[in-house]
Formats: C-alpha cells, structure tokens, sequence
C-alpha cells in the first residue's frame, strides 16, 4: 500500500511539473495575428539575443541594444506600446524552430538573411548590414585577416567564422573555439589570443562594453557581408508592415541615433556604402 | 533524402565522432589510475589519506564538469599560460583530457570501492592473517576481487564519459557537439535530421559498451 501511495504521488509531481512547462508559452496566444494599428491589449512576443551587449542585452528584466531599439520602433509601427512587446531568449541554434512552433512572432537575432534560412522562415528587412571583422587590442599592429598568419583567433563554436578566416586569408592562424564572445574577449584580455571575429556590428558592441572601454578596437577592415533581417513564421503577413516601419526609422533618423547610443565610445563605423540598407521586396 | 546524404559530403561527421572516442580513450584510461590511487587511499588504514580521498570525491563529483573544463581552458591556458603541447590544438585536447579524467576519477573511485564492498571482511582478515600488510593485501587480494565486482558500475562511468566528452566543444576541442552546432547554424532546413544523426551516433557508440561490460559483468563475477 505504501509503495503505490507514494508512487502516484510521484506521478501527480511529474504531472504537474509537464503542465506548468507548458502553460509558460501559452497565455500570448495569438498575439501576432492582430497587427495592424488596432492591437488592442494583444502583446507581441519578439526574439532577441540575450547575451549580445549592444545588439541584444539582458540588464536584469529591462532589455538594451540596437536590435531591441529597432525591435521597439517597429512594434511601436505594428500598433504595439512598449508595454505590450513581451521580449524572448533566442539564441541562434533555436531560431528556425521558435518561428515555425509560434513561440515568437518576430526575432531581431543578428539574424542574417540566406537561403538556406529562407527555405523554412520568411525574413523582412534587411534592417542592418553587418560584415565579418576583427577584435583586437587596442595597441594590437593587426590591420586584416592576411595578418593573422602565426597569431591566435577566437571566435564561438557553431561560427564557421574563424575557419574562413584559415582557408581564404591566413593559413597558419591558430583557432580557438569557446561558447561565447564574453570567454573569447577575456582571453584576449590576457594576451592569449590575439583576435577575435565575427560580424562587425557584435565586436562593436563588445568593445562598448564598460568593462572593456577603450580596450579593444575593430579593425574596420569587413570582408564579408551579412544582411540582418527580421525573422518571421513562413507566410507571415507582417513583411510589408515591417518594411515600412524599417523604411521610416532610416528616414527619420531614428535608425541612426539607435546605432550612435548603443555602440557609444568605439571607434566604429559601420560600413558606409552598404548602410542603411533598403528592405527587399516581400515574397 | 538527397539532402540528408549531403549532409554527409559537407561536413565530417565521422571524424567528429573519431575525436569524441579518442577524448573517452585517454580520459578512461587516466581517470581509472587515478580513481584507482584515490579508492586505495579512501580504504587505507592512514587518516590523512583517508581525508584526502574523500575530499577528492566530494570536490570534483559536486563540481559541474562544464565549469572544470572552462577553467582548463580560461584559467590554465588564459591567465596561467599552462602548455600541455607546443601544438596549439593538441594543447586543448590534452586540456580536455585533463578535465574529463579529473572529474571521471571522482566517479572511478566510488565504483570501485562499491567492487571492494563486495570482497567479504574474513578475505581481509585472512590476508592479514598470513602476514599481508596493506599494499600486498591491496594488491594481491583485495583489489583483483574488487575490480571484478564492480566491471558494472564501471561500465556506467565510461557511458557516461562518452557522452560527456561532448563538452570537451567548451574547451575548444573540434568533436560533435560543436560540429553539430555549425550544422544547425548551416543547415537550418534539416535541424530534426541533424538532431537524429548525432543522437543515433552516440546510441552507436554506447550500446556495445553496455552489451559488453554487462557480459563481462556475469562472465568475471566472483562465485562465492
């Protein structure tokens, strides 16, 4: 008798943990679909970085970087007041999958446009045009990636960044994979490495970082290009409204000053003859 | 299906694997000398060691693997400049190496005094009795019989190396857990077949371990 008593209680336990896993997601339901001007009291539930400083930024609840400020302005457009934007983790590895489950109705991820990608998400935008660059100290001689030859380069695992790096530039640079920019940069702060890369606009805002003021510097040297584009679930009709919103942020300024306040104290211009970017027509 | 296979082309998912078994290789064979050392410490008759065994277990099975091996590689190689190789990958994989067989050797050492439960009190005695002291009794009777009994426990610590040896990617060793990372970033438009690939991998790898420590299990058991 005792074993069975204490064996359903196991089971109501585990039932209950099943249920309120997933209650989490479900309260939002729908929220994307009203778009347009008359959103009423629906929130949005958009996907940005967490872990990115100027891009994407989790400071304790409240959310900060360029990403996000676009992210505002073009809920703000949809009909959305800040209040009704709710803001979800998600990292790169998840994307795809959080817009095909509707878990999220847009994601402002550094979330570049590619084919591949196009296959099972639709994409608004481009709202930012990245390139892949270089992270060095300060008083570092490194000029572009033909000077990596012999030297130390960090960039995170899942990034093919780094191995471009070896195959088109310098062959005899040493690699090395971490989880994230943060371990990379506080290598770099040893002196163990001598660069890290990925796209221009997430060095930047690694170097803005307070910890890191003045410290490091990006080579401004872009050798690739990146269109970072809105995510959206396949057959979204929320494109062309985003478009639009995009369109006017850049005319208005808006766009400008987002990316002045949130890269403020580096030296770093993005790159001029690409940015501001024109959105492409929605499929 | 077409896609799938050429998955296969674009990315060397078997040697990724190849690095996963040589990391469970030498992380196995490290971690059960020095799992083997900290068991005859903990059933020595010495307090100090006895102390140090015990410690030894209890830091490193408490202490999340993940953090063990980013401190090789953020502690050991950024702020202590600790070289393990004068060659720059090599260096990473022996750091890893390093981590998995410290944290495994916790595990090694609990499974092998749970084989030494096993071997009646009377075979201590009698080894004493015939005039055996520690070291030899270890040795020559305890250990052997020991090692016999716990060919199971054993063989879950090495399963459960070979999957850990996945987060050897936070140590910036090239294996499959970081290649499939590099294929979901890639292949966005395969993620469940990515997902499948690596899991059957792993199960590939494991069953035969389970199929044979459990044979060898029954097979070397002590009849008593």
């Amino acid at each position: 008798m005792r074993t069975t008593r204490y064996g359903a209680l196991a089971m109501a336990a585990a039932a209950a943990l099943t249920l309120s896993a997933c209650g989490g997601g479900g309260e939002t339901e729908g929220g994307g679909e009203g778009g347009g001007a008359e959103a009423g009291g629906e929130t949005i539930r958009v996907g940005i970085k967490f872990d990115q400083p100027g891009l994407g930024f989790d400071e304790g609840g409240s959310y900060s970087g360029f990403d996000v400020d676009v992210a505002k302005y073009v809920a703000g457009e949809l009909g959305y007041t800040e209040e009704q934007i709710e803001f979800v983790e998600s990292p790169s590895a998840n994307r795809e999958n959080m817009l095909a489950n509707e878990q999220v109705d847009m994601i402002f991820a550094t979330y570049s446009i590619t084919d591949t990608r196009k296959e099972t998400v639709d994409f608004a935008g481009p709202y930012f045009i990245a390139g892949q660059d270089l992270l060095v100290a300060a008083d570092s001689d490194i000029s572009g990636p033909d000077d990596l030859n012999g030297r130390n380069l960090c960039s995170v695992t899942g990034s093919t960044s780094a191995q471009r790096v070896k195959d088109e530039f310098a062959e005899d640079v040493n690699l090395i994979e971490q989880p994230g920019y943060a371990e990379c940069v506080s290598l770099m702060g040893s002196g163990q490495i001598d660069a890290v890369t990925t796209d221009d606009i997430i060095l930047a805002g690694l170097a803005a970082q307070e910890s890191n003021q003045g410290q490091f510097k990006v080579v401004g040297n872009p050798f690739s290009e990146e269109r970072y584009g809105v995510g959206l679930t396949k057959g979204s009709e929320l494109c062309s409204d985003i478009n639009a919103a995009i369109e006017k942020m850049i005319e208005e300024g808006a766009w400008e000053e987002a990316l002045a306040n949130n890269l403020e104290g580096v030296d770093y211009e993005p790159n001029a003859e690409l940015n501001p970017p024109t959105p492409d027509d929605c499929a | 299906m077409d896609g799938f296979l050429s998955l296969f082309e674009q990315y060397d998912v078997a040697g990724a694997f190849w690095i996963n078994i040589q990391l469970t290789f030498w992380a196995a064979i490290w971690s059960l000398l020095l799992g083997t050392l900290l068991a005859l410490f903990r059933i020595s008759p010495i307090a100090s060691l006895q102390w140090f065994g015990a410690s030894y277990v209890n830091i490193f099975r408490n202490t999340p693997l993940t953090i063990i091996i980013a401190f090789g590689v953020l502690a050991l190689f950024g702020q202590l400049f600790v070289s393990l190789s004068e060659d720059f990958d090599l260096n990473f994989f022996r750091l890893a190496v390093l981590g998995l067989s410290l944290y495994h050797a916790a595990f090694v050492c609990e499974a092998i005094r749970s084989g030494v439960n096993t071997v009646p009190l009377g075979q201590a005695e009698a080894a004493r009795a015939i005039g055996l002291s520690f070291l030899p009794a270890a040795r020559l009777v305890i250990l052997p019989q020991a090692f016999r009994g716990a060919i199971a426990p054993l063989g879950n610590v090495l399963i459960a190396l070979t999957k850990n040896s996945t987060v050897a990617a936070a140590g910036s060793v090239a294996e499959s857990a970081g290649l499939m990372k590099t294929m979901i970033e890639f292949r966005s438009d395969m993620v469940i077949p990515i997902f499948f690939t690596f899991a059957m991998g792993f199960v590939i790898i494991v069953i035969p371990i389970g199929l044979l420590t459990t044979w060898a299990s029954k097979k070397l058991a002590v009849a008593r």
